[in-house]
């Protein structure tokens, strides 16, 4: 019999009725909640099940239910609708030509606002370029990010930096590079350091299920597992590296998830759309770590709401209304369900709150405009040769003078 | 040079908790040079340890160390395996401060021992520090004897950016003159291997005359120094000896002056020649001292080919090549 080469391809292009009956998704509350010093090959069945809170009718079971009080859910809504309504408004700010570039993380929401408030503020987070809720959930001034987006004159990283790849020190937030993958092995350094302080702050790191192919992917868990190294390490499985489905990146005969059990690290996989089980998985990662037990990898399992960024049409190459129709439903509506079934939360004050995010993300853009935008505003040029190095550079203040400066 | 070197790490060892090495075989082994011998057992097995055999892997965490705080000093075995760490130095070390304007910085040294002679064949022999030399952000320290040895590898660990450190291994046990079939000296008969026992550094930036001449100005680093000096005295040349010391920054004072007052510059290095660290230097000399110079500068260098095994002394750079280019800058 001839060999033949097999490539995957997704089962629905454009063009295509979306159709997820093939998706496995596991009833909610079903998986037990280990102890935190559980085995990574004890616990199998979560890096191959799905770990999942809220039922469908917004109920939330199961040993997973974090039981989270009213004002941690209102805080985790709000932080979900203004970073909705963030991205909305930098989206349009783009086709404008107030910006070169923006990517959304529209249906993800949940990962980015319900982890930042699993973790302390001190955590150190090596994001990707979809995490932007961790900002927004640290309250992190809406106009310094869009001073970012438009490199303008107020842009904190000096117009060093492409938009949205930003940088927060004092918010923990490590500066995004804009290579994928590289700043996974990063996050085990600074929390390998930590880890010899004697400090009591961990890290967490991000990756695409795409580029859980690069090297630095494994030389993370590698290092992770080998050091016990306290980081949290996320794979978020949106389905979509650009053009390229899950199954390129080899998702078609195991889990993301169950790339760490190889590496001995304990692994969970998690419903990326349900709030509670985000941020209860995350939890378990973060007092494990702290505890000095090492690093767990969560994989977070979402769909990709939109275009990879502003550059990319989706409808040339998925469904044109995928999203829509993504079975675990949107982050928002279903917390919001949630919270109404529960009496902590009335479609009154749902409507309040989206007008006062709305406003709120309204004032800080006329905030960020009147400084300017981009081909309004820049900053300084001579902040071009700076930051190069800690010191001044003979050679560099030589190039600024040849541009007059 | 070794003990030299592992003095400079078993200083910085002491006086900051914050410095940690570590790298393949660097903790109990103490590094398949022994560069590192004894100082996991002197300052314990968190401040030196082994590593998993992943150069990116290495550098990566050493970047998210640095970061957070620390000083670490990483080892890659051999400068021809430094190339799976290539992007996180180049596209994360060298750039972090720069794309997070000052709030990240990565104070790290990248230590590895480089160049030709010990019959490694192409695995074991290169000289990459052009392209390093090449990337903005990044540091380029390469020493040629004991002395400087640990006293720029300390000036190396105080700086705040990444450093590339770059050791000629051909040198590690004594001031190779390029003539192979001669016994080798050892250093303790050479004036630079006079190490102090403590604290002390050797700027970066700043490049050693070596030999006082007025000839002609040869501009060489790690161990062409020594196949320079032997080249001047065997070719009866009145040469003014530069090592050059530190790439980047680089003591183009030192050059300038030094070629300005001879009129004639022979650049030696060991890497291949094309887009060689060399073509910078002859560019800065021509740009500086045009109007001073009496020839055109010659470029000593590695052959452009991958480094062979079977010819080692063909490919070496020897003393006799040395001789051959200054020749060629003394015939105008």
């Amino acid at each position: 019999m001839p060999l033949s080469l097999h490539v995957p391809t997704p089962t629905r292009r454009s063009g295509d009725q979306p159709d997820f009956t093939d998706l496995q998704i596991p009833p909610a509350g079903v998986l037990p909640r280990p102890a935190t010093d559980a085995l990574a090959a004890d616990i199998r069945e979560l890096a191959y099940g799905l770990i999942r809170v809220l039922d469908q009718d917004g109920t939330a079971v199961g040993a997973w239910d974090p039981k989270l009080d009213t004002a941690l859910l209102r805080r985790g809504l709000r932080a979900m609708l203004l970073t909705r309504a963030f991205d909305e408004r930098m989206f349009r700010a783009q086709r404008q030509g107030k910006t070169s570039f923006y990517i959304k993380c529209s249906g993800e929401e949940a990962i980015a606002c319900a982890q930042a408030l699993a973790l302390d503020r001190g955590d150190m987070c090596f994001t990707t370029y979809r995490q932007q809720g961790i900002l927004i959930t640290r309250d992190y001034p809406l106009v310094q990010m869009m001073n970012q987006i438009f490199n303008n004159a107020h842009d904190p990283l000096k117009g060093h930096q492409l938009p949205i790849l930003y940088s927060a020190r004092d918010h923990g937030f490590f500066s995004l590079s804009g290579n994928v993958g590289t700043q996974y092995s990063q996050a085990v350094g600074w929390a390998m350091a930590s880890a010899y302080r004697g400090d009591e702050r961990i890290a967490a790191a991000w990756i695409g299920e795409g580029s859980t192919a690069t090297g630095d992917f494994h030389n993370a868990l590698t290092f992770a597992a080998v050091y016990r190294a306290p980081v949290v390490l996320n794979i978020v499985n949106n389905h979509w590296a650009i053009s390229s489905f899950d199954g390129i990146a080899g998702g078609e005969a195991t889990t993301f998830a169950a790339r760490g059990i190889g590496y001995g690290l304990p692994a969970l996989r998690v419903d990326g759309n349900d709030f509670l089980a985000v941020y209860a998985a995350t939890r378990w990662a973060v007092e494990r770590a702290r505890a000095n037990l090492g690093a767990t990898v969560i994989e977070l399992f979402t769909y990709r709401g939109e275009g990879h960024s502003t550059s990319d049409d989706p409808t040339k190459y998925r469904p044109a209304d995928a999203a829509r129709r993504w079975p675990l439903g949107d982050p928002i509506d279903r917390l919001q369900q949630h919270m109404i079934r529960s009496g902590a939360w009335s479609e009154a004050e749902h409507q309040q709150l989206v007008a006062e995010v709305n406003d709120q993300v309204r004032a800080a853009s006329a905030q960020a405009e009147a400084i300017g935008t981009l081909k309004t505003s820049r900053p300084d040029i001579a902040s071009m040769f700076e930051d190069v190095f800690g010191q001044p550079d003979d050679r560099l203040l030589q190039q600024r003078h040849e541009l007059g400066l | 040079m070794v003990q030299a070197l592992n003095s400079a790490l078993d200083v910085m060892l002491e006086r900051d908790p914050d410095v940690l090495v570590f790298g393949q075989d660097v903790g109990y082994f103490g590094g398949v040079f022994r560069v590192t011998d004894g100082l996991q057992k002197r300052h314990g097995i968190t401040r030196c340890f082994d590593t998993p055999i992943t150069e990116s892997g290495i550098v990566g965490a050493a970047i998210g160390m640095a970061a957070y705080g620390l000083r670490p000093v990483v080892e890659i075995q051999f400068a021809d395996y430094i190339l799976p760490a290539f992007d996180q130095l180049v596209s994360e070390a060298a750039r972090l401060r720069y794309r997070s304007a000052g709030q990240f910085w990565a104070p790290m040294v990248v230590r590895t021992p480089y160049g030709g002679g010990i019959f490694g064949g192409q695995t074991h022999s290169q000289s990459p520090e052009a392209i390093f030399a090449h990337i903005s952000g990044l540091k380029t320290v390469i020493p040629s004897n004991p002395y400087d040895a640990k006293g720029l590898l300390i000036s190396a660990i105080l700086d705040d950016d990444p450093v590339i450190f770059l050791e000629p291994k051909r040198v590690y046990n004594g001031p190779f003159d390029g003539h192979h079939d001669r016994p080798l000296t050892p250093w303790t008969q050479h004036p630079a291997s006079e190490v102090p026992e403590g604290f002390y550094t050797v700027p970066l930036g700043k490049a050693a005359i070596v030999r006082a001449g007025s000839q002609l100005t040869v501009l060489a680093y790690g161990t062409m120094v020594h196949v320079a000096l032997a080249a001047a005295a065997e070719g009866g040349f009145d040469a003014e000896i530069i090592d050059v010391r530190s790439l980047v920054p680089l003591d183009l004072e030192t050059i300038t002056a030094s070629v300005r007052k001879t009129g004639r510059c022979v650049i030696v290095h060991e890497a291949t020649h094309t887009g060689g660290f060399g073509a910078e230097l002859s560019a800065l000399v021509e740009e500086h001292c045009f109007y001073h110079l009496e020839a055109p500068t010659q470029r000593v260098t590695g052959f452009d080919t991958p480094y062979p095994h079977a010819f080692e002394w063909e490919y070496f750079l020897g003393p006799q090549r040395i001789i051959d280019g200054m020749k060629r800058a003394m015939a105008e």
